[in-house]
Order: structure tokens, then sequence, then C-alpha cells
């Protein structure tokens, strides 16, 4: 479904990525662990066309689209909830929902995806005249989700989406996202917290300084050595 | 004297404020305080005599004056926002990653330009604005108030809560706010950002535009200087309320030209426009947010 093949992108004189390559197959599941500053946000940018790639090419169903703009790329399916959340902060809960409908006309289908998002997540319904800068992290990281799947994509990134929550908010977020993959949509999930990424992840790579060194089954990644070591903390 | 002060106050606050949005709308967005703006207004008025010499000349001034007044300003809102559009597209879009002194010496160059290019085009010397409007006065609590100020108000209160309410409501009004407060972010949603920041400086000018086109009507003369003046009170306006809240550059808009009328009034008409200055550096020292920035208006980032 989405493919990544030898990408290079710079931060400024930084080499942030040197030569990264992945697949994420459809319907699965694929992870991307790793230890901070390796890349991995780096990555997702470069997939949404933040990221102006300087060599290599991203494939979309075999469509090339690293040189298309963020916009272009949320048309193609592809949406990411990112590193921090990244809600509107004035805007209200229901504002951000919409926002995250920005590209779509059908004014029916978008009323009955809000339903569904506030479904998935009631307390968004509660809080939907409220503004985004006064929910709790929790409620924020909840919301991010919510506001990218108001874009229907097909493939869905998240980044980190379980950092600074309490365990109870990530166990609820993670019920969510395996509803969501069960009804079909592709995931590819950045994790530090690589017990849970491992756990709920069908493919798994492993990042350091820009390059992938590792790519696997969750199950041959947790019994390596090196892993069990550096992200396992075993 | 009061009532009168405060009538002559009202209308300048209408056409400060106009301009005050557009610099406010700008700063919300990029950050950028847009030096070329005032420029804008002037070349709106500009255009008003254009479209006035030519609507005259086919006489739909005497036959129609309801649509002669109707493309005395819309032409000259559909010149600026174009004017407004190719400002950001040369002077501004390629300095996007710049440090933030490029585009603001970018903006002094192209407000420099704008001038010169207007005294080569059109002259340097005073350019009558003619009279289209003949309205009568009338006395209200000892104030004299002619039609021409009543029409100045309500057209610029009309446009000011059109654009309140477009912002709120409509799809692309959340987009600039979602842009303003997360521009990346508001790219991963999908929204088109140069799209969106080429519309913001079209909607500031148009609104410069109507200005321009007010005060041409209000005092009868321009000249190619009326934009730096104009631009630098509006720019006051805009951070005495808060630069990046629109309600704060209608607010700040109609303050500083209150304080000023009144100035004028009772202290001194010939220091009006250093006191207007004084009032700017008042607020940069005591109130640097100004009155409602830092609250959460909606155009603010965090």
């Amino acid at each position: 479904m989405l493919e990544l093949r030898d990408i290079h992108f710079y931060y400024g004189h930084i080499h942030a990525l040197q030569g990264v390559s992945m697949e994420v197959r459809p319907g699965q599941v694929v992870c991307l662990i790793g230890s901070n500053g390796a890349g991995k946000s780096s990555t997702l940018m470069a997939i949404c066309g933040v990221n102006a790639v300087a060599r290599g090419e991203i494939l979309l169903e075999g469509e090339a689209i690293h040189a298309r703009e963020p916009d272009e790329i949320v048309k193609r399916g592809i949406c990411q909830v990112p590193e921090g959340r990244r809600i509107f902060p004035h805007l209200t809960v229901l504002e951000n929902l919409e926002m995250g409908a920005f590209l779509r006309n059908d004014a029916s289908g978008v009323k009955e995806d809000l339903d569904y998002v506030c479904s998935l997540f009631p307390v968004l319904h509660e809080r939907r005249a409220q503004r985004g800068g006064t929910l709790s992290g929790g409620e924020q990281q909840m919301l991010a989700i919510a506001r990218a799947l108001m874009s229907r994509p097909r493939l869905l990134l998240l980044d980190e989406p379980s950092l600074g929550l309490a365990p109870r908010i990530i166990e609820t977020i993670f019920e969510v996202l395996a509803r969501i993959r069960d009804e079909g949509t592709g995931i590819f999930l950045v994790e530090q917290n690589a017990h849970l990424a491992l756990n709920f992840s069908d493919w798994a790579y492993v990042m350091e300084t820009g390059r992938i060194i590792m790519g696997d089954e969750p199950g041959v990644l947790r019994d390596s050595p090196a892993v069990r070591e550096a992200y396992l903390g075993e | 004297m009061f009532a009168q002060q405060l009538v002559n106050g009202l209308v300048v606050g209408a056409v400060y404020a106009l301009i005050a949005l557009g610099y406010t709308l700008v700063y919300g967005i990029l950050q950028l305080i847009n030096f070329a703006h005032g420029e804008i207004y002037m070349i709106g008025a500009y255009v008003g005599i254009a479209v006035l010499a030519v609507l005259g000349t086919m006489g739909l001034t005497q036959t129609s004056l309801a649509l002669s007044i109707v493309l005395v300003f819309l032409i000259p809102m559909i010149y600026c926002a174009a004017y407004g559009i190719t400002l950001e597209r040369v002077a501004y879009r390629p300095l996007r990653g710049a440090p933030r002194l490029s585009p603001l010496i970018s903006a002094i160059g192209m407000s420099l330009f704008l001038q010169n290019y207007v005294q080569v085009v059109q002259g340097a010397r005073d350019k009558a604005f003619p009279n289209l409007l003949e309205l009568g006065s009338f006395q209200l609590f000892g104030a004299y108030v002619n039609g021409l100020q009543i029409f100045i108000l309500v057209l610029a209160v009309g446009l000011m809560a059109a654009l309140q309410l477009f912002i709120k409501k409509t799809k692309l009004g959340k987009a600039m706010r979602a842009t303003a407060q997360d521009r990346t972010m508001a790219s991963l949603v999908g929204v088109n950002v140069n799209r969106v920041i080429a519309f913001t400086f079209a909607i500031g000018s148009v609104m410069a535009a109507v200005a321009g086109v007010m005060v041409g009507m209000y005092y009868g003369i321009v000249n190619h200087h009326i934009g730096f003046v104009a631009g630098m009170k509006a720019f006051t306006a805009a951070v005495l309320g808060g630069i990046g809240n629109v309600t704060g550059a209608l607010l700040g808009g109609f303050l500083l030209a209150l304080l000023e009328s009144f100035w004028a009034g009772y202290v001194s008409a010939v220091y009006k426009d250093i006191f207007a200055f004084m009032v700017l550096v008042v607020v940069l020292i005591f109130r640097p947010e100004g009155i409602l920035g830092g609250s959460g208006g909606e155009a603010d980032r965090t």
C-alpha cells in the first residue's frame, strides 16, 4: 500500500534520514520503534509532504507522492496524528473535527462520521463546544485521532500516541485503534514504548540515526538480544 | 465640541480599523508586519479616481448613481486584491523560511517601490477625488453630521461584521484560523496553506481598498504619500488592540482615532500625529501585547 524507497532528508545540514526503505502492506499494522532523534517523526513528515525529501521515492499504491503538497497527500487518503497532538487550541472541539474533514464535500457523510468518532470517544461529544486548548492531554489525543479519522483515511499515521498519558487512557486509545484496524484502515505507528508497539503490530521496523536497522515480525524482534537490551529494557 | 469630535473620530476610526484588519490578519498567519499595506490603501484611492473618471466620461455617474457607487468600490477592491496577492508572491513567499528580518526589509522595500511607482505613473501632485455623493448634513446633539459620514460608518461597520461572520462561520474562515494557530497542522488536515495565505492578503487588501476610496471621498484629495501615515496609524491601531487579533484591530482603530480626535479638539490639532505615535510608544512600553492580545483572540497564535 505504502512504500518508501531509499528516502534521504536533510534537516538544515543534518542528514536526518539516510536512505530509509520500508513498506506498509494493506490491512497491516506496522510500527516503527527507535530512540529519540532517530528520525521517526521526520519519516512521518516526509510521507505527509511536510518534509521535502532530497532523494528517494514514496509510493502510495504505485503512485509517487513524494513531490506532492501535504493537502494532496491527505486527499489521497493518508492522514497523520502528529506528535504532541497539535490540536488547534482556539478552535472548539467540534471545529477541530470539522477541520479534519476539510477536504470533504459530502455534508451528510461528514455528519455520519462526526457521530461515529463521537461514539468512539464519547467525551468529545460532551466537550464539543469547548476550546481544544482546554482539554486534558488524554482528551486531546482522542481529539487528534478523531480529527484524523474525519478525513476517512485509508492509512492512519500515528506519532507517539501514548506519550505522557495515563495507562488507563492508553488502553482506551489502543482499544479504539484496534477497532479502526478491524474496520480496514491501515495503521503506521511510531512509538517509543516498544512493548506497546510490538504487541499491537503485524510488522515492525527499528530505526537508529536515520537508518532502518531491522525489519521483521514483532515476535522475532522481541527475541532479538539487541532490541531487548536497547528498547525493551531487559 | 465633544459631539463633533466624537463624530469625526468615529469616521476616521472606521478607516483606521479597516486598514488595521490587513495588518492583523497577515500578522496572525505569518507573524509578519506587511509594511507595504498602507500603499495598497493608497492605490485603492487612485483606482477609485480612475474608475470615477471613466464612469464620468460614460455619463454613468449622472444616469445611475447607485451602480456608480458599487463600481467605485468594487473595482478598486478587485484591483487591490490582485496587488495584495502579487505582493505576497513576489516579496514574501520566497522569504518564507528566512530569518524574520528579511521579510520585514522586503516589506519596507515594497512600500517604497509602490509609493514611487505611483508617483512616477500618476505624478507627484495632489489629485482631486471627484465628488460623487451630494448628501446634505444635519445637526445631532450639536454636531454637524453629513450623509457621507453616515455612509462611511455604515459601510465600514457592515464590512467588519461580515468579515467577523466569515472568519467565524465559513469553512475558509475556519481554515484561516487553523492556519494562524498551527500552520503545519493545518496542512496535515489538507488545508492548502499557500492558498489560505494568498487569500488572507486578498481580504486585507480588499478592506484597504474600501478605506482608500472612503478617504478619497471624505477629504476629496489623494496623493502618493497618504499610504505612509495612514499605514502607520493603522499599524498603531492594530498593536493597540493586540496584533493578530481581529476584534482588537477594530477596537484599536476606533480607540486611536477617538483619542486623536479629542486631542486635536481639546489640546492641539498640530501635534495630532505625534500624539498618535506617542500612544504607540506607551502601549509598547506598558502593554506590548495590546488590549486583547494574548487573551486568546480568534486569529491569535499561541
